[in-house]
């Protein structure tokens, strides 16, 4: 059972939910984001989303593919972001990490010497946005193969056929992005996120993670009650780049705005 | 390695999943794959249905001016002393350019999936104008993204748009050209993806869009082949065209990529010079990899971040290709070159003074090595190049590199 697997599962028996923040690694500044990382599980996380900055990042909004300049600025490689999880392992050897990004940086490094890396990193699951389970083929069983999981996206234009193949290619859990539009939007609906994955969990055993337009307690909870987990991104990254000048006071920040979110999650435990 | 193409061989590319050999398929983000599915159902559905191919050949015959003609160049002939150069006149297309024939084709596509609303990216602005046109025409609403140092460069065609009822955003971000352009054209369909049609201005992109967008193109091909033997009474012994995107070029190529004789050149943006690493021409010095939703050779860094480009003509400063021309070009069916900017900007200064038809900066790098290649070749043969667009929006560039305000 992987890590991931584990965590959910624990989760589940305890009747709570997943708090997953994403964050983007070398934001802002490589050398900071072990230690972001750290105060990310001190405020509560279940599980890491781990941003690899990418030049084009189609799927996102402003928020993170600023975090993606800032971070490129410095030369952050998918490289250097494995041996970023590498170092994170050194004293967290218990919270899974997964990278999620796009596709090109992992076919540059060539995805058997990527999959070696993050697996001996101690990366746990791959979330890559721009590759649907159809071109996922030749990629999918070398991570599978390592006990990385493969993570796909649902939308809320997916139909049933694909809701039932693309969680057959899944591991790990799913990933439901609540809205049609990019990260950072705030156009989130609890009723259809609701109803969306509701008609998911009938149609495949894996925990669904939603993403895209949870900002705060109430967002979380709100997504909670219907889902396995939260996946907070662009309200961390906004965080990061508003108090990037000063490190304890980012990590106050960030801690700040978590926790009442972990604890909102925590209230609906049955 | 070269084969000779079959056409049991075309007609099985793309496969069904949009593949050109390992090129070419459907990179997106799970929110658009239902669409791009539909479109690719319905694009296959329409394909073959008279009604639709009617009404696509009625408005390039009415609307846009087809066929467009096939011109002797008889004065650069002679002056360049080799082969016979004769010039495929895209520019004297309705807009000015190749660009017209796919923005047809795409929203009759649009009309007949009901959207109502209209996207599309451009680099020098020619498919811009081109969409803007066609949204005018049909009482569409038109929003094109077009990078903020592209609207400083091209601002005539920014204010056609403009004129044409399209808002125009200026894309900030990245590098501030076509590919970011792209970037938030695909960013604006995976948010209005119920209402909006993305009209994609080249045979990039996820599939259907580098069959389709061929498809629209493929005229300038087939009126070119015939043109040449009604008119020459042989086939041409050369094609060469601009490749930024490549929508002009396999328009150009793809009814001849059976006809074993022609050789097809592909001329991308060289820049400052292929060895500067300041061009736009992955063909010539990049590598496989994948952006804006398809598998094709990219300007890239070694750890796969997209490279900045470099090119006089905004409409070839694109990191990517056409999938389709990654495959012609493995494959060996197709030659792709480069020139620089300056035998670019001389290719435009001598088809302009010495036949009087201003090219567009991206249609002047086939120009430029068309001369080159017709220049060693036997007086008995024959190039045909193809002027993708007209000069007109380039105006002020070529007066600013002259050191003239105008």
């Amino acid at each position: 059972m992987s890590r991931i697997e584990q965590v959910l599962q624990t989760l589940k028996g305890q009747g709570r939910k997943a708090l997953i923040p994403y964050i983007t690694a070398g934001d802002p500044h490589p050398d900071r984001t072990v230690e972001l990382m750290h105060t990310l599980v001190s405020a509560g996380a279940d599980i890491i989303e781990l941003g690899v900055p990418f030049s084009d990042p189609m799927a996102d909004g402003p928020v993170i593919a600023q975090a993606c300049e800032r971070a490129l600025s410095h030369g952050t490689s998918l490289r250097q972001v494995i041996a970023m999880v590498k170092e994170f392992r050194k004293t967290d050897n218990e919270t899974p990490v997964v990278l999620m990004g796009y596709l090109n940086p992992m076919e540059a490094m060539g995805y058997e010497a990527f999959a070696d890396a993050a697996a001996d990193a101690g990366v746990d699951g791959i979330l890559t946005v721009d590759l649907p389970p159809e071109e996922a083929e030749d990629v999918a069983p070398l991570f599978s193969a390592r006990n990385l999981d493969p993570i796909f996206l649902l939308a809320p234009t997916t139909t049933d056929d694909r809701i039932s193949a693309i969680s057959e290619h899944s591991s790990g859990y799913v990933y439901y992005v609540s809205f049609k539009g990019v990260t950072g939007a705030a156009k989130i609906n609890v009723e259809e996120v609701a109803e969306k994955v509701g008609h998911i969990h009938a149609l495949t055993a894996l925990p669904v993670g939603v993403g895209f337009g949870i900002r705060d307690a109430e967002t979380a909870a709100a997504v909670g009650r219907v889902s396995d987990g939260v996946i907070v991104g662009s309200v961390l990254v906004d965080t990061i780049a508003r108090n990037q000048a000063d490190t304890d006071q980012l990590k106050r920040a960030l801690t700040d705005l978590l926790h009442p979110m972990r604890e909102a999650l925590d209230s609906l435990a049955s | 390695m070269s084969v000779k193409l079959t056409k049991e061989m075309l007609s099985a590319l793309p496969d069904n999943r949009g593949h050109f050999g390992v090129f070419g398929g459907r990179f997106v983000s799970e929110t658009l794959m239902d669409s791009l599915m539909t479109l690719e159902r319905e694009y296959l559905r329409l394909k073959e249905d008279p009604d639709f191919q009617a009404a696509f050949d009625k408005d390039l015959a009415h609307y846009v001016g087809r066929p467009s003609p096939l011109y002797f160049a008889e004065r650069l002939t002679r002056e360049t002393g080799g082969a016979q150069i004769w010039l495929k006149r895209e520019d004297l297309n309705h807009t000015g350019a190749h660009k017209v024939n796919n923005t047809i084709g795409q929203a009759l596509l649009a009309a007949f999936l009901g959207k109502k609303r209209i996207i599309a990216e451009t680099g020098a602005g020619q498919h811009g104008v081109a969409t803007a046109t066609v949204c005018a025409r049909l009482g569409l609403e038109c929003h094109v993204f077009m990078g903020a140092e592209d609207v400083q460069r091209q601002a005539l065609n920014v204010y056609r748009m403009k004129l044409l009822g399209a808002q125009v955003h200026a894309v900030e971000s990245g590098t501030r050209t076509l590919k970011d352009a792209m970037n938030d054209a695909m960013r604006d369909w995976v948010s209005n993806v119920d209402d909006t049609f993305y009209i994609i201005g080249t045979v990039a992109g996820p599939h259907p869009y580098p069959l389709l967008v061929r498809d629209f193109q493929a005229v300038i091909g087939r009126e070119t082949r015939q043109q040449s033997l009604d008119q020459a009474g042989k086939l041409p012994d050369a094609l060469v065209a601009c490749v930024g995107g490549g929508s002009n070029a396999i328009g150009m190529f793809y009814p001849f990529l059976t006809d074993e004789s022609v050789e097809l050149y592909g001329v991308e943006a060289g820049g400052l010079g292929i060895e500067s690493g300041q061009h736009a021409a992955p063909l010539c010095a990049g590598r496989p990899g994948v952006l804006h939703g398809n598998r094709t050779y990219l300007m890239e860094d070694e750890n796969g971040q997209i490279a900045g480009t470099h090119s006089v003509s905004a409409g070839l400063d694109y990191p990517g290709v056409g999938p389709e021309h990654s495959w012609l070009k493995d494959v060996g069916r197709a030659n792709y070159v480069s020139v620089t900017d300056e035998e670019a900007l001389d290719g435009f200064r001598t088809l302009t003074r010495v036949e009087g038809i201003m090219p567009a900066l991206e249609s002047s790098h086939a120009v430029a090595y068309a001369l080159k290649l017709a220049a060693g070749m036997d007086k008995d043969q024959m190039v045909v190049i193809n002027v993708s667009g007209r000069g007109d929006k380039d105006i002020h560039t070529i007066a600013q590199l002259d050191g003239i305000e105008i």
